[in-house]
């Protein structure tokens, strides 16, 4: 089964609180999605951190029942 | 061998390795065709394991990176990320950069 978007955002946004998430449904089915993820407890983290802690969010749910999973990480802006 | 010790020793004894879902010329997945575009556009000599040819291999390989899916791309032994992280690290031209600095590009 495929996961909602929603259930989505709001397991990456339990795990990191301070997350903004955006989530896009690229093919309209609710199966492929693209996250695009802003912390600040990214901050110092080589990227394969970044994204290993969004696969942790999501509770072994990536590779699993959530196939394609486009995910970009990033830092929040200061003072902008 | 174990399973462990047979990613290790492929993993250790290539440059550039990818292990995939099909072939560079016959991909199986999305993500995986997006890793070779990315590997080919830059022009970098690497081997490639299609993982639905080996049951043992595609399962260890996400136990070995402790990562959930594939493709999965190594450089000099260390594990660097999935297509995302290529496709972010490309954008970056970090990627570029990696090439030239430990010098994996394809011979003329």
């Amino acid at each position: 089964m495929a996961m909602a978007a929603d259930e989505i955002e709001s397991m990456i946004k339990s795990a990191l609180p301070d997350a903004q998430v955006e989530i896009t449904d690229l093919a309209d089915d609710g199966n492929h999605y693209a996250a695009r993820v802003i912390s600040e407890s990214f901050r110092g983290l080589p990227r394969v951190k970044q994204h290993k802690a969004v696969y942790d969010a999501l509770g072994g749910r990536m590779g699993g029942v959530l196939h394609a999973l486009q995910l970009t990480t990033a830092i929040p802006d200061i003072g902008v | 061998m174990s399973v462990n010790e047979r990613i290790e020793e492929i993993v250790k004894g290539n440059n550039v390795v990818l292990f995939m879902k099909g072939t560079p010329l016959f991909p199986q997945c999305g993500f995986s065709s997006k890793a070779i575009a990315i590997l080919d556009h830059l022009g970098v000599a690497y081997e490639s394991v299609d993982v639905l040819q080996d049951m043992e291999i595609r399962a260890g390989i996400k136990d070995y990176s402790d990562w959930p899916t594939i493709p999965q791309l190594y450089v000099k032994g260390e594990f660097l990320g999935g297509s995302d992280i290529m496709m972010e690290m490309y954008e970056a031209g970090e990627l570029q950069a990696m090439v030239e600095a430990e010098g994996l590009a394809k011979a003329e």
